[in-house]
Order: C-alpha cells, then sequence, then structure tokens
C-alpha cells in the first residue's frame, strides 16, 4: 500500500551550520497512528515543519498522499493539518472566526455544521464568540486543534499536544485522536513523554541528533522493551561461566559476584526454572535474586544514547 | 486559484482595520484636517496661487498621497509583520496558497483600506478649500496604482522587518521625507537650481506631480512619466515579492 507520507533521504542543514536531519527515510501508513519520539533538539519540530512547509529542506523528498510537498505543495498541503508545539493564536480574534479563516485559508467552502461539530467535540462551542486572549492556555490549545481540523484534513500533525496540559485535557486529547484515527485520519504525534506514545501510537520512531535510529511497530518495540533481568548474588564468585552454561544468555560481572539472565516477559516461558535447576546442576549456588525490568524510558534513553536496551 | 484563501486574508485583515477605526481611520483623517486647517486655511490663504491653482486647494493631492503612501506601507507591513510576531505565520505557511494569493489577500485589504482613507480625506478636504478634480478617472486610477503600489513596497517591508523598531524605520526616516521633499507642499519648480534638478531623483515626486495634473492639469513632470515610473516601482516590489517566496528569505529557515 503506498504510503500516506513519504520522506526520502531528507537532510536540513540551517544556516548556521547545525544539521537538525541527517538522511532520514520514513513511511508512514494511512490511518495510523505514528509517535515520533526524541529528545529535545532531536529534529522532530524541523521534519514536521519540512513535510508542512514551513521549513525548505536542504535535500531529500517527501509527498503527501502522493503529492511532492514542494513541487505539487498546494495538492499536499490540503491534506494536511498541522498543531503547532507553541501556543501561537491571534489574540484579539473571537474562536469562531479564527476557525473560520483557517478554513478558508485551506481552500474550503464555509461549512458553518463542521465548525460547530469540530468546536463541540473540543468542548469550545460555548466559547465560540469569545476572544482568544482570554481564553486558559488548555482552551488556547484546543482552539489550535480546532484550527487544525477546520479542513478535514486526512493527515493530522500533532506537535508536541500534551505538552503543559492538565490530565483532563490530555484524557481529552486522546479521545479525540482515537476518533479521528477511526474516522480514516492518519495521525503522526510528536511526544517526549514515552507513556503517551505506548498509549496512542501504532508504530513508534525513535530520533535523536537528526538521524531515524528507530521505527518499529509498538507491538515489536513493547516485546523488545518486555526484556527483563534476573539477577543472582553468587554465595562464591565464579571466574567464569560454567561450559556447561553458555549457551544461556547469562552475563557475569566483573567481579565474579553475580550472574545476570537476560529474558522475555512477555514469552509463554521466561526459562527460569530450567536455568535455576542448571545451575544447581553445575554446583552454582544464589543468596540472594533480583529481577528487574527495563521501563520503556530506560530504552528510550538507551537508544537517544546510540546504546542498547 | 485559492480563491477561499484570498477572502479568509482580506477579511482578516479588513476585520482588523474595524477593530481600530481611531487607529486606522480616524487619526490620520484628524491630522491631514490639521494640514489643511494650517496650511491650507490660515495660510494658504496668506500665499499667492501657483500655476492658476489656490495654495489651499494645491496641496491637496500632495497631502492625499502623504496619507496615502504612509498608511499603505503601514496597512500592508503591519498585515503581514504580526503573523511573523505573533508566530501564526505558521498557518499561512502551511496552507495550500500561492505567493499571488497572499500578496492579494494582505496588499489588497492594506490598498482597499488606503482607498477608503484616501476617499474620506478627499471628501474632508472639501470643508475647508474649494477644489476640483480635472481628470477624475485618472486621479482614480492613480488612487488605486499609488495604494497597491506602497501596499505592495509595505508587504516587503513587514517580511524585512523583524523587530517593531525596524517595522517604523522606512516608513519614518524614508518615505516620509521623500514624501514632504516630493512637492507635497510646494511645485519644483518653485526650487532654486540645482535642487530642482535632485529633486527629479525623488520617486514621490513622479506620484505626486501625476496626482495634481489629474486634480488641475498641472504637473511637475509629465504625467505619461508619472504613471510609468508608479508602474515600474510596482513591478519592481512585485518581482521581489516573488524571490522572497521562491527563496523563504525572512519566512522560511
Amino acid at each position: 500500500m503506498q504510503p500516506i507520507v513519504s520522506v526520502q533521504t531528507l537532510n536540513k542543514t540551517y544556516a548556521g551550520g547545525f544539521q537538525a536531519l541527517k538522511d532520514v527515510s520514513l513511511d508512514i501508513r494511512k490511518g495510523e497512528i505514528f509517535a515520533l519520539l526524541g529528545p529535545n533538539g532531536a529534529g522532530k519540530t524541523t521534519l514536521i515543519s519540512i513535510i508542512c512547509g514551513i521549513v525548505n529542506p536542504t535535500s531529500g523528498t517527501v509527498t503527501a498522499d502522493g503529492h511532492d510537498v514542494v513541487r505539487d505543495y498546494r495538492a499536499a498541503r490540503q491534506k494536511i493539518g498541522l498543531v503547532p508545539q507553541e501556543l501561537h493564536t491571534d489574540a484579539f480574534e473571537s474562536v469562531w472566526d479564527t476557525v473560520k479563516f483557517s478554513r478558508g485559508l485551506f481552500g474550503r467552502p464555509p461549512d458553518p455544521a463542521h465548525l460547530e461539530k469540530v468546536l463541540r467535540q473540543l468542548s469550545l462551542w460555548d466559547k465560540r464568540a469569545d476572544k482568544i486572549m482570554t481564553l486558559s492556555g488548555g482552551m488556547k490549545r484546543r482552539v489550535m486543534i480546532a484550527k487544525a481540523l477546520s479542513h478535514e484534513p486526512t493527515i493530522l500533525f500533532l506537535d508536541e499536544p500534551t505538552a503543559g496540559v492538565d490530565v483532563e485535557l490530555r484524557q481529552d486529547m486522546w479521545e479525540m485522536v482515537r476518533g479521528l484515527r477511526e474516522a480514516g485520519v492518519t495521525i503522526i504525534l510528536t511526544t517526549h513523554y514515552i507513556e503517551e506514545a505506548e498509549e496512542m501510537a501504532d508504530r513508534i520512531g525513535v530520533i535523536s541528533r537528526g538521524e531515524l535510529i528507530v521505527v518499529e511497530e509498538k507491538a515489536v518495540l513493547m516485546r523488545k522493551l518486555g526484556k527483563k533481568q534476573l539477577t543472582l548474588m553468587l554465595q562464591e564468585p565464579l571466574g567464569a561461566i560454567p561450559a556447561g552454561l553458555s549457551g544461556e544468555p547469562l552475563e557475569l560481572s566483573d567481579d565474579g559476584q553475580s550472574l545476570t539472565y537476560t529474558f522475555d516477559a512477555q514469552a509463554d516461558e521466561t526459562g527460569i526454572a530450567p536455568l535455576l535447576k542448571r545451575l544447581g546442576e553445575h554446583g552454582v549456588d544464589f543468596k540472594d535474586l533480583r529481577t528487574e525490568e527495563s521501563s520503556l524510558e530506560d530504552i528510550f534513553v538507551s537508544l537517544v544514547r546510540g546504546g542498547r536496551a | 486559484m485559492n480563491v477561499h484563501a484570498i477572502k479568509a486574508i482580506y477579511r482578516f485583515e479588513m476585520a482588523r482595520t474595524f477593530r481600530t477605526l481611531m487607529q486606522s481611520i480616524a487619526s490620520p483623517v484628524l491630522s491631514t484636517s490639521l494640514y489643511f486647517i494650517v496650511f491650507g486655511a490660515a495660510i494658504g490663504s496668506r500665499m499667492v496661487a501657483i500655476d492658476g491653482v489656490s495654495y489651499g486647494a494645491f496641496i491637496i493631492p500632495g497631502l492625499i498621497m502623504l496619507s496615502l503612501l504612509t498608511e499603505s506601507i503601514s496597512n500592508a507591513s503591519f498585515g503581514i509583520y504580526m503573523p511573523k510576531w505573533a508566530g501564526t505565520i505558521y498557518e499561512l505557511l502551511s496552507a495550500p496558497v500561492s505567493w499571488l494569493e497572499t500578496v492579494l489577500g494582505y496588499v489588497g485589504a492594506a490598498a482597499t483600506k488606503s482607498i477608503i482613507l484616501g476617499v474620506i480625506i478627499l471628501i474632508t478636504a472639501r470643508l475647508f478649500v474649494d477644489y476640483s478634480i480635472a481628470h477624475p478617472l485618472v486621479m482614480i486610477g492613480f488612487l488605486f496604482l499609488t495604494a497597491v503600489t506602497f501596499s505592495l513596497f509595505g508587504f516587503v517591508i513587514g517580511v524585512w522587518a523583524d523587530s517593531f523598531e525596524k517595522l517604523q524605520i522606512i516608513p519614518m526616516m524614508v518615505v516620509m521625507p521623500l514624501t514632504f521633499l516630493g512637492g507635497s507642499f510646494y511645485s519644483i519648480d518653485m526650487l532654486p537650481d540645482p535642487w530642482d534638478k535632485i529633486a527629479l531623483f525623488n520617486p514621490v515626486v513622479y506620484l505626486v506631480s501625476g496626482f495634481r495634473w489629474s486634480f488641475y492639469g498641472i504637473s511637475d513632470v509629465g504625467v505619461g512619466i508619472s504613471f510609468a515610473a508608479t508602474l515600474g516601482f510596482m513591478l519592481a516590489c512585485l518581482a521581489i515579492i516573488w524571490t522572497i517566496f521562491r527563496t523563504g528569505w525572512k519566512l522560511k529557515t
């Protein structure tokens, strides 16, 4: 199936020489929720900004629904809605006027019924006549989402949508995103809240220092993240792992005092019971044990630092 | 052509004008009225007629031009600078809108405001001074051409400016002096040599001269030259704006 968004060997070097994106290639599938994770300054916003036409690429190509975002920008941009990270709003405009403006700007004829539906979904209908400057931060965030949805995009970019919002709005937003996905909208969200990606995404991409280092189905990534470690504190230090246990995923600490066994927590068989039995057979006794699970955050940090989870 | 976008930008900008009527309309009308009272009615009554036109009537085209230039630049530069300043420019840049549609929206609104203002000033002037319009169609043509041209110029300034100070520098430090020295209050013929020759390097001379010709049939330079010079400047501004959008200069990183 043709990707709804296709990014090919995209590079971006800013005027000051900073290379924000390095040969990024990425295909977004139609109808999925794709979460782009990365620390601050990793290149998430630059990537989104290039796709949406706000930043010029240095090299590479991007298509949205088959349309090149530079050469065929008009067709490409009609498909795209963007909720930027910063709260950029027209302070003196009313909610209704600003949403109406956005719909017109994207070339759509007036449709008060659609705008009403969007505003009601976002609990903004009662605020439609209010000036944006009078709204709270959370409400302004909703207005920005309403603006992005005003022209009925089929691809929606949410750049850090829940940054600085309260729990209620975050829940509402997740609910809305699910609803949009059910309506066929492809959603690409950037976040550094890993739990948000875990909650929402079908696939996850991790970007660091301008490079896309992982793109994976969430379920697959979760299996990787599901790795657990069993650490056995030994009665007697070992000089080396016994030869009969060399096939096991065991790691001996430098001081020989502990053995670490890595296993898949979500597998039907963890292999712990047979391992303990075999350790006993090889005369390896232990005085204590503990299990640890790599958190999503551990894995993410490890990936970002260029290591392994 | 994204007509809905042009309408959206145009209405947005016009709505801003109507929200700020005092600043947009009342203030320039008041200041121009003061010019008419001081230079037209008070001092003008003691001045000799220029080329058979009373001084009060003589300065009307120049004063309208003065307002038209400053307001066109101000309206258009503010219109595009504000989204840059507030950050809402992201929406314009990510919208399926061409450079021409953007210009039609912003510059169209800025020029409309200036023309409305020019007409109000023209009507207001009647309260203080008697005047006639010898070539009304040419007058309307110059009014329209000047408003559009200097709104385009203002748009360029708005894109270039990255602070409110810069937004004011060109109108205050360049356009205003050029307008005052461009024959708004006198005929270029009244200047001693070589200033009458040097004045011809001032582009505003051509605007004021052409506009005045449409009122009284008198001019410092040929009306055809005035028209061509204004048209040339308009085309230059259009070329600059086209380049700005093609390269993303000051708009995109």
